[in-house]
């Protein structure tokens, strides 16, 4: 479960909160996607959400930490993430990355044993990677170092997933196959949000989709609530359509030329 | 790593801390040399192997393990294969503080030490200061860049107090600024050991925060580092290796740059092992370093600073070539 109350964030020189005053719930169970245009804020809440900016007022829960004041490694066997953008400088084996996904439960000094191994793997066949394992991080597609993220973040071994935008730079195979094993993995029981630009993806994965305009929640609830022409239309400040697919029934997002 | 790669690590340094003992203006046997060690012997070897060759390669020994743990620890941290204690203005700020005690003449044996480490210091302060009033957080990339600026002022310093010397003074500086082994002593040395292993356990003891600041901030932060405390953390290790390094051998470039990347050519990945073996590649290739140093042109020596140049600028030209 994440909680997100009230809360307000603000960068340093910045003229108008990232966050303000942000409000939702990500239940366990199902995917919730946080959307909406760019700068509403959306990368913000996964940035505070791992303690890199700090809230200016209001609250943030991971299920039964308060993250303002919880212990990073803590909170990080429970809480997961899987950033945007992540290019190791340095290759390891993709043995040796999902690993890293183990290092939270271990301090300084601590060896990573057998019982982190099985772990690891385990992890690896959930995210279908395991036949990567033996590979190293610079040699895989975009498709495979996605899996291989996933994987280490399973690792981690929490109940709760955040993504940012974990579509980018895959083809549509790999793109569904990412959002297949998302909703594998919310109906497993953890809690998964998600951030993305891609409404229409989300509206058939999501349960439960957060729009953010300005840092508020502009429309919040299940797809068909918020995938309306009158409630998009002015956070996009574009015109567009909401119609239905006729092959799976899902609600299409399509923005209208204005010439 | 394999274990058998760690013995040949091991097995390197031990042939090279020989050779640093036998090999010289006055060369001697392998035999001459264990039984100086032993305390027996001929008094010319026995005086030759304890009071000059052994302290040298003892000091050889703490500047290249400290060289190569620090630009170890610096390049996975800044996400830079570049990036080592020369390039953060740590040098600068020692050799600022050792060229002010040579130009106001002092002599003790204790104060060259002393004023590096003053200076290098005041550099590690004025880089983070920097870099937080220009990023309000631990940026990588401004720390490189704000250690680039130190450096370059503190070059412009040195100048400026260099201008006014005596011919000497001028010599002895510049000699302090191309690196040397040769004034090592016994008194300082202990010292720089216990300053250098202190250092070294605690970039050990954070090395898998290394592991994890290697993926970028985010990923780190979100697999329970705090990013901006230990960044910060181990910058300030890292400036202290190579403080102390300074400190005792002056001015020896390329080490921290080339080191690393040997241990990763070796098949090295994660940071423990990388540390390690950077100290054990670096103590290699400086005391070596020496034995060039002291016997390519004999009875006359080159700066340590410039032997390692000379292998150390190819090498990083090769690596610009490749990152680019």
């Amino acid at each position: 479960m994440i909680r997100v109350h009230d809360a307000v964030v603000r960068y340093p020189g910045a003229r108008v909160n990232a966050l303000d005053g942000a409000t939702f719930d990500a239940p366990p169970g199902c995917i919730t996607a946080v959307v909406g245009p760019n700068g509403s804020g959306k990368s913000t809440i996964v940035r505070a959400l791992i303690g890199q900016v700090p809230l200016a007022s209001g609250a943030l829960q991971v299920g039964a930490f308060d993250v303002a004041s919880a212990d990073r490694r803590t909170l990080a066997r429970t809480l997961a993430v899987v950033t945007q953008r992540e290019e190791p400088v340095f290759p390891l084996t993709v043995r040796e990355y999902v690993m890293l996904g183990r290092y939270p439960h271990h301090g300084a000094w601590s060896a990573l044993g057998p019982a982190d191994a099985t772990l690891a793997d385990a992890a690896a066949a959930r995210a279908g990677a395991s036949d990567l394992m033996a590979r190293r991080t610079d040699e895989l597609s975009g498709g495979e170092w996605q899996r291989v993220r996933l994987a280490r973040a399973l690792a981690q071994g929490g109940d709760v997933l955040v993504l940012d935008e974990p579509g980018t730079f895959l083809d549509v195979a790999h793109e569904m196959a990412a959002f297949e094993l998302l909703d594998a993995l919310a109906r497993d029981g953890r809690t998964v949000l998600l951030v993305s630009h891609q409404l229409n993806l989300v509206a058939r994965f999501a349960s439960r989709i957060v729009l953010l305009h300005r840092g508020r929640v502009a429309a919040s609830g299940p797809p068909a609530d918020v995938m309306r022409g009158d409630v998009l239309e002015p956070v996009y400040e574009w015109p567009l359509v909401v119609s239905r697919d006729p092959a799976v029934g899902a609600p299409v997002l399509v923005p209208l030329r204005r010439t | 790593m394999t274990t058998t790669r760690w013995l040949l690590l091991w097995g390197a340094l031990a042939v090279a801390c020989a050779a640093g003992l036998a090999l010289g203006p006055v060369a001697l046997s392998l035999g001459d040399v264990v039984r100086a060690l032993l305390g027996g012997g001929d008094s010319q070897a026995a005086s030759i192997v304890r009071d000059l060759r052994l302290a040298r390669v003892c000091l050889a020994v703490i500047t290249g393990a400290g060289l190569g743990m620090s630009g170890a620890a610096l390049q996975g941290t800044l996400r830079n294969t570049l990036a080592e204690p020369y390039l953060l203005g740590v040098s600068g700020g020692a050799a600022v503080g050792a060229v002010l005690a040579v130009v106001a003449g002092v002599t003790a044996a204790v104060a060259l030490p002393v004023a590096a480490f003053v200076g290098a210091a005041t550099a590690v302060g004025l880089v983070l200061v920097i870099a937080r009033v220009a990023s309000g957080r631990a940026d990588p990339r401004i720390l490189l860049m704000a250690g680039v600026v130190v450096g370059a002022f503190a070059n412009a310093a040195i100048m400026v107090l260099l201008a006014g010397a005596g011919e000497n003074t001028v010599r002895n500086a510049l000699w302090w600024m191309m690196g040397s082994v040769s004034a090592a002593e016994w008194a300082s040395l202990r010292w720089l050991a216990l300053d250098a292993l202190v250092a070294g356990a605690a970039l050990v003891a954070v090395a898998r925060d290394i592991d994890l600041l290697a993926l970028g901030e985010d990923a780190a932060a979100g697999l329970g580092v705090r990013v901006a405390t230990a960044t910060r953390r181990i910058f300030l290790l890292s400036a202290l290796l190579a403080a102390v390094t300074v400190a005792g051998a002056g001015l020896v470039g390329f080490v921290g740059l080339v080191v690393p990347a040997i241990a990763r050519a070796l098949g090295m990945r994660r940071a423990r092992g990388l540390l390690v073996s950077s100290a054990l590649i670096g103590a290699t290739l400086v005391v070596a370093a020496d034995v060039v140093a002291r016997t390519a042109r004999a009875p006359a020596e080159l700066p340590l600073g410039a032997v390692t140049a000379l292998v150390g600028v190819p090498f990083f030209l090769v690596r610009l070539r490749r990152a680019a």
